[in-house]
């Protein structure tokens, strides 16, 4: 779906000739289409950085938008859909800015006039079209990065662990524990005992709404991989509703020892360890 | 999520992802806050929900669930129903017993769910897939 060296001639023809116009008239349409959300001055830039790619690009000759000779047209479509996809604009927002173009098109090759009007709107068209889906592409590649960023992102916020004594430390789950996040709690708890040299490791799960058997296998399988290396887990966090709804489903967590709450649990491990915890005396008399 | 369920219109779901086990739990927890069920009953109905949307999810190849109030006039409850066109389950009874997974769970999933439930209904076949209808009701 190139444009053949005559065709591309004229659209250089076409576009470079009036370039003010066709700038200004591209500007328009687009910022009407995004209703103010992005600056005229901004949305001029970046329609004038596309017309000159378009130009320069044509004035080569041949344009094949996946040609070597066209990688200034692509990376200013790149750099415009990454800018819109980061700053929010919904798909068809960012496509309609080059889609634009075609309205302006067909403006001017209205008025020159020719025996080729059509044969050239119609080529004319297709390059733009092949421009729209790049954006587009390219738009939803960044989406996708974006989104692939924060999710791991989300996994490193929401599992850290904690040491809570000497030899004692602490994961506190919060929110779905899906396979993704289960395997990555196992290998932070897992790497945490022998950085820490930890004999015990309290796995809280507070914050997990529902406990169903995937998310106990997890907690399972969690506990036999840290006694593999000699930790001993507790599980606390363990609320009245969670406990009946264990209980009805099966699940038996055998010979592993739970607490209902995290305080509990480290009482246990100190006990465990021999600490003793004393009240001081209130001193009397002052 | 809460505020703007409709008690009236039955919630639809389409389970085709992880992500989407757990808007169905969302979802349910939202209606069964909504018909006043008990912080016990929620958590059993919310994780019923949870294993059987998984199951839809995992043995019958994605499919859809579900969720609407029922009033007996006595009392009122949460009904959810799931459905897939999967492979169905061949033999049922062993699907029910305690521990038996084809899956490499933990086969507590599809027994453990009736015993969360007040009601449990399931027809399967080879040819249509599987329907599972489960209600519970508030104390």
């Amino acid at each position: 779906m190139a444009l053949s060296t005559e065709e591309s001639g004229r659209l250089a023809a076409l576009l470079g000739e009036q370039d003010e116009r066709v700038t200004t008239r591209w500007t328009e349409i687009v910022t009407s289409s995004l209703r103010g959300r992005l600056s005229q001055a901004e949305l001029r830039r970046q329609v004038q950085d596309l017309h000159r790619a378009i130009v320069t690009t044509s004035e080569q000759g041949v344009i094949d938008l996946s040609a070597d000779s066209a990688a200034e047209l692509r990376a200013a479509l790149s750099e415009l859909s990454r800018g819109r996809a980061r700053q929010g604009f919904s798909a068809t927002e960012t496509t309609i800015s080059i889609f634009a173009l075609k309205d302006v098109l067909a403006e001017l090759v209205q008025e020159a006039g020719g025996p080729n009007a059509l044969h050239d709107y119609v080529a004319f068209s297709k390059l733009v079209d092949e421009m729209g889906l790049f954006t587009f592409e390219s738009f939803v590649r960044t989406r996708e990065s974006l989104i692939a960023d924060q999710a791991e992102q989300l996994l490193e916020l929401s599992t850290p662990v904690v040491k809570l004594w000497e030899g004692v430390v602490a994961v506190p789950l919060v929110g779905t524990l899906d396979s993704a996040r289960a395997q990555v709690v196992m290998e932070r708890l897992l790497q945490t005992l022998v950085d820490t040299s930890s004999p015990y490791a309290i796995i809280d799960i507070t914050g997990v709404p529902a406990v169903d058997t995937q998310v106990a296998q997890h907690i399972l399988k969690t506990v036999v991989a840290a006694r593999l290396m000699g930790a001993d887990c507790i599980i606390s966090g363990i609320r009245p509703q969670i406990a009946q709804t264990i209980v009805a489903l099966g699940i038996e967590f055998g010979d592993i020892a739970t607490k209902a709450s995290l305080a509990d649990a480290l009482r246990h491990v100190l006990r465990l360890t021999g600490v003793e915890t004393a009240r001081r005396q209130p001193r009397r008399g002052i | 999520m809460t505020a703007d369920i409709d008690l009236g219109q039955p919630q639809a779901q389409a389970v085709q992802s992880d992500e989407d086990v757990v808007r169905v739990r969302q979802l349910v927890r939202a209606v069964a806050v909504a018909v006043k069920l008990s912080l016990v009953d929620q958590t059993k109905v919310v994780t019923a929900a949870s294993e059987l949307a998984r199951n839809t999810l995992v043995y019958g190849g994605g499919g859809s669930v579900e969720v609407a109030t029922v009033d007996n006039g006595r009392r009122k409850g949460v009904r959810i129903v799931f459905s897939d066109s999967g492979p169905g389950i061949a033999d049922l009874d062993l699907a029910l017993t305690d521990g038996y997974t084809t899956g490499g769970g933990l086969g507590l999933g599809l027994s453990g769910s009736r015993r969360l439930v007040d009601e449990f209904d399931i027809e399967t076949s080879t040819e249509t897939g599987t329907r599972i209808t489960v209600t519970k009701w508030s104390r």
